[in-house]
């Protein structure tokens, strides 16, 4: 029995991934644009999203063919629900690239400043936060998962300081407000993909462990810490 | 090895403990330590369970796993098989069912069967309900008349029933017939209703009836369903009992034994991965 179900979450697997690659290629393509101020670059993200779009509502469609037609149980039960999370996750994740993208034509009308933030080591971070996400789903590592929602953290509190610089810079420069507001729209996008990052990281926990680890990340990596050295025992 | 199998043990009485908070009054059927052997074979293997009062109980596990040799010791029926033998407790409401003075025909009239076949005696439909209650007196007719009633209809069969009462139950459909040996089960009052793979033999829309009778008879009877159909089990019961190799694996909720099972081999079985 199930040679089909194996077979169609084998493809479905195959799928996210492919799509997770397109995301990922896409957000690394939208902060080189942003880092060059290429526009041509930019528009070639916003044009790459309509491909990411067909891609999640395709994977949605296969997920709920095979929750229809093999009615899944225990762990390929939490396999599928897990994508089709995640799925969505990713779509977020897409047109947050291309909000950043579409940043670039006002910051590069208006006059230069001073970035608000540390736009290098905010996007890296949340690259390495997207990659480490995808990491934990295909190894399903649950403690690379619980260091993702950590780091998210670290994100939130770059963004906040960005905003604190936004407002300084704008009192001390008030002709430079257009361009920071640009550029804190740009540090939300990024925040906000952190946060997409936490959920896939919540995600993979959920498919691993059974366990819920949104809003109390504590109890369940306490939870999944017991759990295991049970298994240890 | 042996501490292996102490382990084991140990988590099949914890499983049991960790069940919904409960008291030993809360359990109709209890197995401790509870063996079957057909000659030299051992079928079931150091069992441990309580079965629920008023629960839907699933029992699952590949051919051959001990599920149906289990469940026929609940009512004896193995009694038939030369060479069967028990070892350790099967306890029904506090009575040792294999006690060598247990007098096994009323054992039988607390204990229903159905069985995967629908078997119906060649007699009409009033005479199969009425079977069972003839046997244990003669009731006034009147009395007879109202059991073969409320007994078909709580088996959902009384409207289909009711102008052909003396027609053979032998011209009933499949599903049919599954529900007249329900109501004949159902008409001697018993307490448990053991079921052994009652859907097997027949149609989707009569599964279908058969899984709505189980739950509305659920809550006034303790059933066990042995059944190969994981959405049914999935479906039906309150709880799930995982038999591999004669052991049990897995004893727990439905809903957690289907979403997130604590033992590898019941993911790996549950999940089509072998079986």
């Amino acid at each position: 029995m199930n040679s089909h179900l194996r077979k169609d979450i084998e493809n479905l697997k195959i799928r996210l991934f492919r799509l997770a690659a397109a995301v990922e290629e896409n957000t690394r393509r939208s902060l080189k644009a942003l880092r060059t101020l290429s526009t041509a670059l930019a528009d070639e993200v916003v044009k790459a999203d309509i491909d990411i779009d067909r891609a999640e509502i395709e994977t949605e469609e296969e997920c709920l063919k095979i929750l229809a037609l093999h009615q899944p149980v225990a762990s390929d039960l939490r396999f599928v629900i897990t994508v089709l999370k995640i799925n969505n996750e990713l779509e977020h994740m897409g047109d947050t690239a291309k909000n950043i993208a579409k940043r670039i034509a006002f910051i590069k009308a208006e006059p230069p400043c001073k970035i608000p933030f540390n736009l290098e080591q905010m996007s890296s971070r949340t690259l390495f936060m997207l990659k480490s996400s995808l990491d934990a789903f295909s190894m399903q590592d649950s403690k690379l998962a619980i260091g993702v929602c950590r780091d998210d953290e670290i994100v939130d509190s770059e963004n906040r300081e960005c905003y604190s610089n936004v407002r300084r810079q704008i009192a001390e420069s008030p002709e430079s407000a257009p361009s920071l507001i640009n550029y804190l729209l740009v540090s939300k996008s990024l925040e906000r993909m952190a946060d997409l990052c936490t959920n896939i990281a919540e995600d993979v926990i959920y498919m691993r462990h059974s366990i819920i680890a949104r809003h109390n990340l504590d109890k369940a990596a306490s939870q999944i810490e017991s759990e295991e050295s049970n298994d240890r025992v | 090895m042996t501490t292996l199998v102490q382990e084991r043990k140990n988590k099949h009485i914890q499983n049991v403990q960790n069940s919904p908070v409960m008291t030993s009054a809360d359990y109709v059927i209890t197995a401790r330590d509870f063996s079957v052997y057909y000659g030299e074979y051992k079928a079931v293997k150091d069992v441990n369970i309580a079965l629920n009062r008023g629960k839907v109980t699933s029992i699952i596990g590949p051919s051959g796993c001990g599920k149906s040799t289990f469940l026929r010791c609940i009512n004896r029926m193995n009694d038939l098989v030369p060479g069967c033998r028990t070892t350790g407790k099967l306890m029904m409401e506090g009575i040792d069912l294999y006690h060598k003075r247990l007098d096994v025909v009323e054992l039988r009239r607390k204990v229903g069967m159905v069985f995967q076949r629908p078997n119906p005696f060649p007699k009409s439909i009033y005479d199969n309900v009425a079977y069972g209650v003839r046997l244990k007196g003669r009731p006034p007719q009147t009395q007879l008349d109202g059991i073969v009633e409320t007994s078909l209809r709580r088996s959902g069969l009384w409207d289909e029933v009711k102008d052909r009462l003396k027609s053979s139950a032998l011209g009933l459909s499949g599903g049919q017939q599954q529900r007249l040996c329900i109501a004949r089960a159902l008409a001697i009052n018993p307490e448990v209703l053991l079921m052994d793979e009652p859907c097997s033999a027949l149609d989707p829309k009569s599964t279908a009836r058969i899984e709505d009778l189980i739950a509305e008879l659920s809550g006034e009877y303790t059933i066990a369903i042995v059944t190969h159909n994981m959405q049914q089990a999935a479906r039906v019961s309150d709880y799930t009992a995982f038999f591999y190799e004669g052991v049990l694996v897995e004893f727990g909720e439905t809903s957690k034994i289907f979403t997130n099972p604590k033992n590898e081999k019941t993911n790996d079985y549950i999940t089509g991965r072998f079986g």
